[in-house]
């Protein structure tokens, strides 16, 4: 009968794993509908960058309350997992606790597990009162309507569950108990079930142990359809981000070959263009999702929904349209629409009247944005919502001339009179003279 | 504010066979707008009072098309940053100061891969670089003990990170440097830049100029100072839609230090 425990396990691992890793690759092909650019300059700084930021959690203190809570939920999160390879070896092979033999090492290993367990229950506990009864404002702003709301909630409940099993699986672990090395909260949950037969109670630590197990493989598979990738992707994310200073925007190279040519006097403007491989007319800015870079996808995949750009945005808390976290979330959403068409037409994306722009995210919404930078400093794992601000601006202007009537004006005289206003750039000097 | 403003253009300076140490690249604000004219006179009177050999463009300058690459218009800013390079090439400018904070971004960082590459500082870097060297003394003055605070211009610090060298120079007028809640990284935005001033807001309840200046009114200073004079124009509006003119002075880092001289 053991033998078919194992099986069992073996198949549940199997599935779970694999139906994750189908996941990640569909992930993978989405972000990859994006531009190419290259981020592979200056490794040190971004290994660094990784390090301080998605390892060393540094931004995310800002926020202390936050911040100091998370770090619980993420040291636990990593600590405990080192659990999971006892719980695969005894799975696979039948043996329990197979570490158990290492122990005074092994009593103080599960000792800070269960410790960190508690942290973490305890925090998230927390969290959700962050969430559902103090209601702050970036958890109930309408961005988060519907399932964004629900999911947060979810995975609060998820990391509560597994956590309670952790604890009841060895509370009720009547050999590991006699140990008593390691107990250290589980002893204090042990009285509870102190009327229970020996053979009930193995029967609850079975059940808390395959729930475990079980939970875990769900929770890894719910990533995929919640906005908690983060815990994967903040490294690749904090890895590709962009080193440049902030109120650097890049050229577009399309356009530099186009104005090198009308600024050479050699060039002949009537010659008929030399076509080259591979020709198509270059599209000046982003209206949809495959028009922006794979690292602006990459960031929407990773994006937690935290909602720290979108309490600072100044344009948000004027009560505009604009939010940085929506520009975010929309961009993901419309890239899986896409993901699921490619899917559904054997790998070829079929044209369904849909864009980013205008079915996701407004011009109204664009337009108020001051690229003041303040989500992008703001972002706890670097990702960059102005990016994607200033690309779809540029299809508005660059492709549809949509641009606010008053801009028009401005940009009408700065190709005049070089000056945003109407004066007359021989004047410029006049200032000089004016008492 | 005394005349006698001596300002070569690089032309002039040219012709006399003499490189400037420092380009001042006014800007289309400094030039133009009333207000910032006289952010520029203050900044030109510290220049010829430490003797600094500068020069400016003159009508040669042009707009850096900051506000044309933020609206969208990539073409439109490429156009003038390649006239601007090829005048600033032509007469190979080394080092440009400006004072303003949208020029400085845009000439600091977008320039160089269009084959514009300048030292580029901000004139607070500037001063504050004098001041070190001894060309230049801060004296207190009228401003002293004053309760000064500083907005931080988004594209000098979020985009540049460059918060000390203003407030270190308010630090040596003798006054007191009082911080608003949200400042340095965390500095809100007054509401100008990528192409806002010259549009309408979008609709909402308030106007960013405004929450902005309640959080300078919170710190009961007399002076909010910027370095920018967008952030300038801003403020100066708030300041006015809160009726608190007579209170509260909105002034520009460079005409603080040349009032405290009697420039």
């Amino acid at each position: 009968m053991d033998y078919l425990d194992n099986l069992f396990f073996a198949i549940l691992l199997i599935c779970g794993f694999g139906y994750f890793f189908t996941n990640i690759k569909k992930i993978k092909r989405n972000i990859n509908l994006g531009i190419a650019i290259d981020r592979t300059d200056n490794p040190s700084a971004r290994w660094k960058n990784m390090a301080m930021i998605a390892l060393g959690q540094s931004k995310m203190v800002k926020r202390p309350v936050a911040g100091i809570l998370h770090i619980i939920v993420y040291v636990g999160f990593v600590i405990i997992n080192i659990e999971l390879l006892e719980i695969i070896i005894d799975g696979l092979f039948g043996t329990h606790r197979v570490f158990s033999s290492m122990g005074a090492l092994y009593g103080l290993l599960i000792s800070s597990f269960e410790i960190l367990a508690l942290l973490v229950l305890v925090a998230v506990i927390v969290f959700w009162i962050r969430r559902n009864v103090i209601k702050l404002k970036r958890f109930i702003n309408p961005d988060l309507n519907g399932f964004p709301k629900n999911d947060g909630n979810y995975i609060l409940y998820f990391e509560m569950v597994l956590m309670t099993l952790f604890l009841v699986m060895n509370a009720t672990d009547t050999h590991f108990q006699l140990l008593n090395s390691g107990n250290i909260v589980s002893q204090f949950i042990t009285p509870i079930f102190s009327g229970v037969s020996t053979s009930n109670l193995h029967l609850i630590e079975r059940t808390a142990w395959w729930l475990h197990i079980s939970g875990i493989l769900v929770f890894l598979n719910y990533l995929y359809f919640s906005k908690h990738l983060h815990i994967l992707l903040a490294f690749p994310n904090t890895y590709f981000a962009d080193l440049n200073p902030l109120g650097e925007l890049s050229n577009l190279e399309a356009v530099t070959n186009e104005v090198k040519l009308m600024m050479d006097p050699n060039a002949d403007l009537f010659a008929t263009p030399v076509a080259t491989e591979g020709d198509v007319p270059a599209k000046f800015g982003a209206s949809d999702v495959q028009d922006l870079n794979w690292v602006q996808l990459l960031n929407a995949y990773t994006c937690t929904e935290c909602g720290r750009c979108t309490s600072s945005c100044p344009a948000n808390l004027t009560g505009k349209k604009l939010s940085p976290r929506k520009i975010m979330m929309d961009t993901r959403d419309r890239l899986e629409e896409v993901g699921r068409n490619i899917d559904a037409n054997k790998g070829v994306f079929i044209p369904d009247n849909k864009t980013l722009l205008n079915d996701y995210i407004t011009p109204e919404e664009l337009w108020a944005c001051t690229s003041c930078n303040a989500c992008v400093e703001e972002c706890p794992i670097n990702i960059s919502p102005l990016s994607i601000i200033i690309d779809m601006r540029r299809y508005l202007v660059m492709e549809q001339s949509a641009a606010p009537m008053p801009l028009n004006a401005m940009m009408t005289n700065v190709e005049n009179n070089g000056a945003p206003w109407q004066y007359n750039q021989q004047d410029r000097l006049n200032w000089k003279n004016e008492s | 504010m005394s005349e006698n403003l001596i300002v070569p253009t690089m032309a002039e300076t040219l012709a006399q066979g003499k490189q400037p140490e420092v380009l001042f690249w006014v800007g289309c604000a400094g030039s133009f707008d009333d207000r910032a004219k006289k952010i520029t006179k203050a900044f030109v009177q510290i220049l010829n009072r430490a003797n600094v050999p500068f020069a400016v463009l003159g009508t040669e300058e042009s707009c850096t098309g900051d506000p044309a690459k933020r609206a969208g218009n990539e073409f439109l800013f490429q156009m003038q940053a390649m006239m601007n390079i090829e005048v600033l090439n032509a007469y190979e400018a080394k080092k440009i100061v400006t004072a303003c904070p949208h020029c400085f971004n845009t000439l600091k960082n977008e320039y160089p891969e269009l084959g514009g590459q300048y030292e580029v500082v901000h004139h607070t870097e500037f001063l504050k670089s004098l001041l070190d060297d001894g060309r230049l003394t801060i004296e207190g003055g009228q401003f002293k003990g004053k309760r000064i605070t500083f907005h931080d211009p988004c594209y000098l610090g979020r985009a540049n990170k460059v918060y000390e060298a203003p407030r270190e120079l308010i630090r040596k007028l003798d006054s007191e440097l009082v911080e608003m809640k949200r400042s340095r990284a965390n500095g809100l935005c007054c509401g100008a830049g990528g192409a806002q001033m010259f549009k309408d807001a979008e609709p909402g309840d308030k106007e960013v100029n405004v929450l902005r200046t309640e959080d300078a009114l919170e710190t009961t200073s007399e002076i909010i100072a910027t370095g920018c004079p967008f952030c300038n124009t801003m403020m100066t509006d708030g300041i006015k839609n809160k009726e608190k003119e007579g209170d509260v002075k909105v002034m520009d880092i460079a005409e603080l230090i040349a009032n405290a001289q009697d420039l």
